[in-house]
């Protein structure tokens, strides 16, 4: 287990001071000037060395991303930094966390990133729904502002303002170009890249786009320096990671833990174990509702990181592990993450928008085993014609875990068929034409 | 995608303009975007026309922010359709908002919405003294305090059908309950309490007690210095707050 003293995010559960006296307390803006002071590129370099994967889902080295950024401006278009706080992955609640406890890490690793990056200022894009969380962060900006941390002529010696905007219950804004979008007034339908944000971002000018998490972690990354932050975790899977647990475990909850950690030793220790004991556990979604499933055998002594999840044909995302055990009506549970990504497509591409209610409509009647036992297939070509033909990755999200299910549960939907066609129903089955 | 119209004619209001002390917060909010790109604004203006009319947005709302903005009718009407958190319809006075992803669905929040069902009727539907009304949304990012609601303003975690009942029969009262986890819980810690951060060490000033009167164990703490190390420490690579001197 991680050492208390390597945690980053003290007040996790809230339990002490959000405030900046109490930040400060616990660390936060200490020797943030002499950080700046060593200049951009040693910033850059320090990330790069951490070995810091972006904890937004995709993995991304977080350094190698501000690296991008323009080194200064040739055309008099300013750069900006944009934190991704639309956190609406199901299963997903870490930066809430973050914004409503220990806020000030978040301020004071925009103020690094930005500095880091050359941006003016910092649009921090809550989602609509954490309205509490938002005026809590805000909270915490006026209070950095009052200590002259950040803005006009504050006591680092380079000018950042940082504002807080927020969206209004659309998913699809947690991706980057849709983000942007929405930042900028439209509607968030993502863009085509090329041309990426850090040639084009918000605005038209120069923008990266990070995590809450990703963020927040930089200033005790430069404070203890990379060799720390690098020597937690696996080769390649480096650092601390939050994880939020939910579904059918005893003690649901959020915990910093080192990445690399056993899915086994991350329930047993903070979980309290899986819901009826290790022989009832059914599946697992170790990364949002986006990735696909990986079935009890496979997970129970797997590594949680990157690279582990990535061979067992699933993702580490956002590390919201979703736990299910036997009691699960496996079919559904999927059919209802098909309905969110449903409900969420924005509409742009029509493989997304027409596939994702399609994808739906047939896994909903698989739950019931009212079909043919040669549409799983039909269905499993249809997924694979969605994913990748997107502008954005929600077809793949969408995709993914519809193909987890076929992979790993084929049998349990053909008995559901066996099952239904075994008794007298006065309607026929219907086939996936539409 | 969901398909969303505007409320009938019938329920529209003819007019809408911002409050003053509204107008002068949306002219606050221009400020932080630059020049000319004040349409970012509109999400967050939207938001205040909704909670002006009550919980939702009147046509005339959509038109009055979008001539604030100059920007074409059309796109404001686009970004209310768009945006779910919009209501295009009158809601309760307390708007349940309950969360039906499949990390809600694996902790109950199937029974939540026969309790919704039960108490208020279908969604969207209002009770008749304008209390209530509730809606299934997609994840609200409380997963590991399932099942949840949103009501209004508050994340309500941690439910069962009988809580719900009850804070629903409170609100129908008039009586807002306390938000948060519904079960003896810290925010997102695992129940019991937390299994990290349990180390006291690493915090340099004790946890916020408001009121608690100073122990004699506290008062005699050994200070930093007790801890200081007299031996030379070896310069490794890894370095953390406390080494703040350290070069």
């Amino acid at each position: 287990m991680l050492a208390d003293k390597d945690r980053i995010f003290r007040n996790l559960y809230g339990i002490h001071d959000w405030g900046l006296e109490g930040a400060r307390a616990r660390g936060a803006w200490d020797g943030t000037k002499g950080i700046l002071e060593k200049g951009r590129d040693h910033i850059i370099n320090e990330m790069k060395a951490s070995g810091l994967r972006g904890r937004g889902g995709a993995g991304f080295p977080t350094g190698l991303k501000w690296s991008f950024m323009p080194k200064e401006s040739k055309d008099g278009r300013p750069s900006y930094l944009v934190v991704n706080a639309d956190e609406s992955e199901p299963g997903t609640c870490k930066d809430r966390e973050i914004m409503r406890h220990d806020p000030h890490l978040l301020v004071e690793g925009c103020l690094i990133a930005g500095f880091a990056m050359g941006a003016i200022a910092a649009y921090i894009y809550v989602r609509g729904e954490f309205i509490l969380e938002r005026e809590r962060l805000q909270a915490a900006i006026d209070q950095a502002y009052e200590a002259k941390l950040i803005g006009k002529n504050n006591i680092h010696g380079y000018d950042f303002d940082i504002y807080v905007h927020h969206g209004a219950g659309a998913y699809i804004c947690g991706e980057e170009t849709a983000l942007l979008e929405s930042l900028e007034g439209k509607k968030g339908m993502p863009r085509l890249k090329p041309p990426f944000p850090a040639n084009v971002g918000l605005y038209g000018c120069p923008t990266t786009v990070n995590n809450v998490e990703s963020i927040a972690v930089a200033p005790d990354i430069m404070r203890r320096g990379a060799a720390w932050f690098a020597g937690i975790g696996r080769p390649n899977n480096v650092g601390t990671k939050l994880f939020c647990i939910s579904g059918h475990v005893n003690k649901p909850c959020n915990v910093e833990e080192a990445m690399g950690i056993t899915f086994r030793e991350l329930i047993e220790t903070h979980c309290g174990g899986i819901r009826g004991g290790w022989d009832n556990l059914l599946a697992v979604i170790p990364g949002g509702s986006s990735v696909p499933l990986v079935p009890a055998d496979q997970i129970a002594d797997a590594y949680m990181d990157f690279d582990t999840l990535k061979n067992l044909k699933s993702g580490l995302g956002t590390a919201a592990v979703i736990v299910m055990d036997k009691s699960t009506d496996i079919v559904r549970a999927i059919a209802r993450i098909s309905y969110f990504y449903k409900h969420e497509s924005c509409g742009q591409c029509t493989p997304c928008r027409e596939g994702t209610g399609w994808m739906w409509r047939v896994v909903s009647r698989m739950a019931e085993g009212r079909a043919q036992k040669r549409e799983i297939d039909l269905l499993l070509e249809v997924t694979t014609q969605v994913e990748g033909h997107t502008i954005c990755a929600l077809g793949d999200a969408a995709a993914w875990p519809v193909q987890g299910l076929i992979r790993h549960f084929r049998h349990e939907i053909e008995r559901r068929i066996d099952q239904y066609a075994a008794n007298p129903h006065s309607e026929p089955v219907p086939m996936a034409a539409e | 995608m969901a398909v969303r119209r505007l409320a009938p004619a019938e329920v529209q209001p003819k007019e809408f303009s911002f409050t003053a002390e509204n107008l002068a917060w949306a002219k606050k909010q221009l400020e932080k975007y630059p020049e000319g790109r004040q349409a970012s604004a509109v999400i967050p203006l939207l938001w205040k026309a909704q909670e002006q009319c009550g919980g939702w947005v009147p046509e005339a709302a959509i038109r009055y922010v979008a001539d604030f903005l100059s920007m074409a009718h059309i796109r404001v009407m686009e970004i209310a359709t768009f945006y779910t958190m919009f209501n295009l319809a009158p809601v309760g006075r307390y708007h349940v908002q309950l969360c039906g992803t499949t990390p809600c669905m694996l902790r109950g929040a199937d029974d939540l919405k026969t309790v919704c069902k039960k108490k208020i009727g279908e969604q969207f539907e209002v009770t008749p003294d304008g209390a209530l009304s509730w809606v299934e949304v997609e994840c609200l990012g409380a997963c590991v305090n399932a099942p949840m609601a949103q009501i209004n303003y508050d994340f309500y975690e941690d439910l069962t059908p009988e809580i719900l009942e009850r804070i629903l029969d409170d609100l129908k009262a008039g009586k807002v309950p306390p938000p948060g986890p519904q079960i003896d819980r810290q925010f997102s810690a695992p129940v019991g309490g937390p299994t990290t951060l349990t180390d006291p060490a690493i915090y340099a000033t004790a946890p916020h007690q408001a009121d608690a009167p100073l122990k004699d164990t506290r008062a005699k703490k050994p200070g930093a210095a007790a801890n200081v190390r007299e031996a030379a420490v070896p310069t490794g690579p890894v370095g953390d707050s406390s080494g703040k001197g350290r070069k």
